[in-house]
């Protein structure tokens, strides 16, 4: 097999495990006929996690970047040695996460290149569908780019073998490492849940919970069934719960296998966050609400009443 | 310290738009078109903070055809000093839009410049970061609130995994996200005020000379696979069992 594509991958981690949005695009990327595939990650030490990101299967090599001051945070830290390693390669894919969507169009500016944003489907090796409008429609773009540069729709692709690989380790630094930016902190939100994004079950709730207490009644039901929980933009917006549970349009875009909806209205930007969901369950006390026109199992009622029965009966 | 904000003329957000049955567009003919809502964020965000004294002047931008003065007039009636209309018949890329606000940005000057994370129509997400990177400034994307302090800004980013805080040493590019602010309400007599603030014309050829054009062909416009319709169940036994038969709990 003779390579025509050679892509390289912005591999997304917290320091500790790297995330399956990384394993989402090596999947994506190896749609596209005859490739290799090679990773870049970067940390103040990257010790830990380049062996973690050699263990994805599927790839060549790991570009492991050190980076000093928390610069591997930070779009303007990383992007530039990600176009510089870029030279070698015709596509630069990243995760279509706060992370990737931060840092992927910095690389395109650089390299000069218009970026193609959440990939849904690769059609070929310039060819790919992604949404627009919320979903509401589909396009299919064709580049004629030296480089294609793009993300990945966590949400299209399965998440590639994470354990068995063993790809090569190259070693790099970062010169004139930019200092106008600085990382100060960061406030996570709970992590003895699954994570939201990848989880295969998913609870979430709307402004029909009415309360940030009642919003316990969602913790509630997602650990007695080990979901993860999720929220309407609605729900975020009045103080219910914080920004991180947000699905939709501007907040995750998830494709769990289970997905159930409490107090949902189901506007559009909302149902464009959960399209891809194997099974949607929509409970909420109006029957003409939207979400039911998604859902494949629907029940109308109070789910003050509802939730309680469930935590019973499950 | 002036800021300037860059907006764009999208569907409005409770337009469900339709795919044309050629597949060549979407239809927008007589569709109700607006601010793009984090745009009109952005553009709050700016006055909020020249009305606490820590800016002398909020410029407006937009690249549009001519129909785009009516968002700039909205902006300006929301309280921005002046508007620029970067005249363009034919819609453009993010590259060919963060070039040309790099022009504009270069004449003008800001402290700040403020816009939409993305626009919700193409959501592609990607100019206010690469006009960051054309300018070699600092970006802070997905901000839900932000802290100017002389030369420096703290921003708070809503990131996946909650919110990060950085800071930016100004001048720097930031990108709105939904909870930054609730943008006001234009009232009666300042749309009126508004028809006589300064709105100028250029041509988007004046401002991406030696821009070399390379365009995303796109070609093929489809609705979304619909998924198939559910069915209704009456207790939560039914539920329950339903979903203990997909071998889902």
């Amino acid at each position: 097999m003779s390579v025509k594509s050679k892509i390289l991958i912005l591999a997304q981690h917290n320091g500790v495990a790297i995330n399956q949005g990384t394993a989402k695009a090596i999947t994506a990327a190896m749609n596209i006929p005859d490739c290799s595939i090679d990773l870049a990650v970067f940390a103040d030490d990257t010790s830990t996690i380049a062996a973690e990101a050699a263990k994805l299967a599927n790839v060549g090599t790991i570009h492991a970047v050190t980076t000093t001051d928390e610069n591997w945070k930070l779009a303007q830290g990383i992007a530039p040695k990600i176009a510089e390693l870029a030279t070698n390669y015709t596509h630069i894919f990243g995760p279509s996460t706060t992370f990737g969507k931060d840092v992927m169009p910095c690389v395109a500016a650089l390299l000069g290149q218009n970026q193609i944003s959440d990939i849904m489907q690769v059609i070929d090796a310039t060819t790919f569908k992604r949404p627009i409008y919320a979903g509401n429609a589909v396009i299919t773009v064709e580049s004629t780019h030296d480089k294609i540069v793009a993300t990945i729709r966590n949400a299209s692709f399965k998440t590639a073998d994470m354990t068995s690989g063993s790809a090569s380790i190259e070693n790099h630094t970062i010169d004139n490492a930019q200092t106008d930016t600085k990382f100060v902190s960061l406030q996570a939100g709970n992590s003895e849940r699954p994570d939201l994004q990848t989880a295969a079950k998913v609870i979430s709730g709307g402004r029909g919970l009415g309360s940030e207490e009642n919003f316990e009644l969602m913790y509630n039901l997602a650990d007695k069934i080990g979901a993860a929980t999720g929220a309407s933009r609605a729900a975020v917006d009045a103080g219910y719960c914080p920004n991180e549970m947000q699905v939709g349009q501007t907040g995750k875009i998830i494709a769990p296998d289970l997905y159930v909806s409490f107090g949902i209205s189901g506007a559009i930007q909302h149902l464009t966050g959960i399209k891809d969901a194997g099974t949607i369950v929509a409970i909420n006390k109006d029957a003409d609400a939207p979400i039911y026109e998604v859902a494949d199992i629907g029940l109308v009622g109070d789910l003050f009443k509802i939730v309680p029965e469930l935590m019973e009966k499950l | 310290m002036k800021i300037l904000v860059a907006i764009k003329r999208v569907v409005d957000f409770n337009v469900r738009v339709q795919v044309k049955p050629d597949g060549s567009g979407v239809a927008t003919d007589g569709v109700k078109m607006s601010i793009n809502p984090f745009d009109e964020i952005a553009i709050e965000e700016a006055l909020r903070i020249k009305e606490a004294g820590k800016a002398d002047e909020v410029i407006v931008v937009t690249i549009g055809n001519n129909s785009a003065q009516q968002q700039l007039r909205t902006a300006l009636a929301m309280g921005a000093d002046r508007a620029i209309l970067v005249e363009s018949e034919s819609s453009i890329q993010s590259l060919k839009a963060a070039t040309s606000l790099l022009n504009i940005v270069q004449k003008e000057q800001p402290g700040l410049v403020i816009m939409g994370k993305q626009a919700i129509d193409d959501d592609n997400n990607q100019t206010p970061q690469m006009l960051a990177t054309l300018w070699q400034r600092p970006q802070a994307t997905f901000v839900s609130k932000l802290e100017i302090n002389g030369d420096t800004a703290l921003a708070t980013r809503e990131i996946d995994a909650g919110l990060e805080t950085i800071e930016i040493t100004l001048p720097a590019v930031v990108s709105t996200d939904l909870r930054l602010n609730e943008p006001r309400f234009v009232k009666l007599p300042d749309i009126m005020k508004a028809k006589r603030k300064p709105l100028d014309i250029i041509n988007i050829g004046e401002t991406i000379e030696g821009f070399f054009d390379k365009e995303l062909a796109i070609k093929n416009y489809e609705p979304p696979q619909a998924r198939q319709k559910g069915i209704m169940v009456e207790t939560v036994d039914e539920l329950v069992a339903m979903l203990k038969e997909k071998g889902l709990i």
